[in-house]
């Protein structure tokens, strides 16, 4: 049978993730040390896990609300007013979703019709590209580079704006470079979005982990952005609660109630007892997220110092769980790179070019990982590097 | 400080520039705050933890709790000094629970050797007036280790990005 020509074309032209045959070869192989994953180690918070349970435990295992659970609306709404300064009204301006993932592929198609342009920074998480091709528009991808430390300057924003341009994703902390987007550059950006008509989709799932003294700014928190940008975050990065599938979009009520009409017809609602484990995290996680924190903020010390040390240049990542280190002085490709070193040293890093043509150059390596096992990681990179030379 | 203490507790084999780097010292204030630590006696030493469960005709362990009726000026101390003083016992802590004051983990080649060394030695201490004895069957999970198979766990996390 000739399921071609009945799928539609844009889903059978889509690339698959193509770092798939790479984890392909690491599954196949022994005591292969990973530095590859894209989600925190710790589990959800003991707490956090016994609402869960208890919700289930009463038995309230039907659908929510399409929006969301009303009390967890609230909680939302006072968390990202006390940690980040931008107020929502829990009733008109939030969307709980399944995952930040879903937030993002509704943002996207509540928006972007035919023709529309769509301004995606990479090296950047690798959903935006897609969800915007099966939505219709056309990905105009903008090269971040490593000597703005990753940062989407106001320039290269100007430079890239058309009269068709509907949107821009604004991808900071930046999966999987580090970046983030201080207040001032930030400004800058704003400046540009004030002189154009466009939307901003600002993915701040990785909002709570930063490090050093400047905690993250939400582009809403920006004068005049609130009204123009929706603010995708969630559960999993912050509170370690991944597979529990539960994130939010916050924004301007005449975006939302669309992405709800979608969202109720594609969806119904996000997972029951997930929202009730999610209320306890949101009134009790505070001091669970600042723990998680501090290890994550060792861990990175750990592993920038462990490549600048090997000499693979790597910028200080202020935010996520990454960093990017720069595999240039090999000589060899990101993917050769990286496959070279699991034949050889049994250690799992990704491409850079599994983010976009633009990682090139550059690998992903998560240090959402236990400090022992980093210390081994970085143990057989080094000798890897030296075995090579 | 005692983060540099937690980090050593986790993997006594982090080297200075390696702790340096995680807390954000130099290198020769960590090295002078782990000589320190040993001066006053705080880092004791540093072993291998080995999972005894899985090595052949390995030693059997048990867990002696002691009921100890305590003296005037010494209370439990001095009962402490004797138990401790045993080869075969590892460690000894004191519980002061309603069942229980001091606990013992004791080594031997086989149970009846353990046995025999409750009822010759321990429970006949002057000061002694009731024991119970448990013996590890499994370790689950000791000094922050996890036991046991090596499970699939990781096997079933999705490798996302
Ligand atoms: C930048 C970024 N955005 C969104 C997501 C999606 O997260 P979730 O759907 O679990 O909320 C991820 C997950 O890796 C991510 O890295």
């Amino acid at each position: 049978m000739d399921y071609s020509r009945l799928l539609n074309n844009k889903i059978q032209e889509l690339k698959p993730s193509g770092i798939r045959k790479f984890f392909d070869i690491a599954n196949e192989m022994d005591h292969v040390i990973s530095l590859s994953i894209g989600e925190p180690d710790f589990t959800t918070p003991w707490h956090v896990r016994q609402e869960g349970i208890e919700s289930l435990r009463r038995g309230r295992t039907w659908y929510s609300p399409n929006r969301g659970f009303a009390e967890l609306r609230s909680q939302i709404s006072k968390y990202y007013a006390r940690r980040f300064n931008v107020e929502y009204d829990p009733d008109k301006e939030i969307l709980v979703s399944v995952g930040g993932s879903e937030a993002i592929d509704l943002c996207i198609r509540a928006i972007v019709q035919q023709g529309d342009e769509v301004l995606i920074p990479q090296p950047s998480f690798v959903c935006y590209e897609p969800m915007t091709v099966m939505a219709d528009g056309t990905p105009v991808i903008i090269r971040t580079k490593a000597e703005n430390e990753f940062r989407l300057t106001a320039a290269e924003l100007e430079a890239a704006i058309t009269p068709r341009t509907k949107l821009l994703i604004l991808p900071f902390p930046n999966n999987p470079t580090g970046a983030v987007m201080r207040r001032e550059h930030l400004e800058e950006i704003a400046k540009v979005i004030e002189k154009h008509n466009i939307l901003v989709l600002s993915d701040e799932i990785y909002g709570e982990l930063t490090y050093g003294k400047q905690r993250h700014v939400s582009f809403a928190d920006i004068p005049h952005m609130k009204e123009r940008t929706i603010v995708v975050s969630g559960f999993s990065k912050a509170y370690a609660m991944t597979g529990w599938r539960l994130g939010y979009a916050l924004g301007p009520e005449e975006v939302i109630t669309q992405m709800t009409k979608l969202h109720q017809y594609a969806i119904m609602s996000a997972p029951t007892t997930a929202q009730y484990a999610a209320i306890e995290a949101l009134k009790h996680g505070d001091a669970d997220i600042e723990r998680m924190r501090e290890e994550y903020d060792m861990r990175r010390r750990l592993i920038v110092d462990g490549f600048c040390k090997m000499g693979l240049t790597c910028f200080e990542p202020e935010g996520a769980f990454y960093c990017f280190p720069s595999i240039q002085i090999s000589g060899k490709t990101s993917e050769q790179f990286c496959e070279e070193l699991i034949y050889a040293q049994h250690v799992a890093i990704v491409p850079g070019t599994a983010f976009g043509e633009y990682g090139e150059g550059f690998a992903r390596v998560s240090y959402s990982y236990s400090l022992n096992h980093i210390k081994e990681a970085l143990a057989r990179i080094e000798r890897f590097l030296d075995e090579t030379k | 400080m005692v983060k540099l203490l937690e980090l050593l507790g986790r993997n006594a084999d982090f080297t200075p520039a390696e702790l340096s780097a995680m807390l954000g010292k130099s290198e020769d204030e960590v090295k002078k705050e782990i000589e320190a630590y040993k001066e006053q006696g705080i880092i004791k030493g540093k072993k291998t933890i080995i999972d005894w469960g899985k090595v052949p005709d390995a030693e059997v362990r048990a867990i002696i709790e002691l009921k100890v009726t305590p003296k005037p000026e010494t209370g439990f101390d001095e009962t402490a000094d004797i138990v401790m003083s045993y080869d075969n016992v590892e460690s000894v802590y004191l519980a002061a629970s309603s069942r229980y004051d001091l606990i013992a983990l004791v080594k031997g080649n086989t149970i009846q050797e353990i046995a025999e060394f409750v009822s010759k030695r321990l429970s006949t201490l002057e000061n002694v007036i009731g024991t119970a004895t448990s013996f590890v069957l499994n370790t689950y999970k000791q000094d922050n280790e996890i036991f046991g198979n090596e499970s699939d766990e990781e096997e079933q996390r999705s490798m996302i990005l």
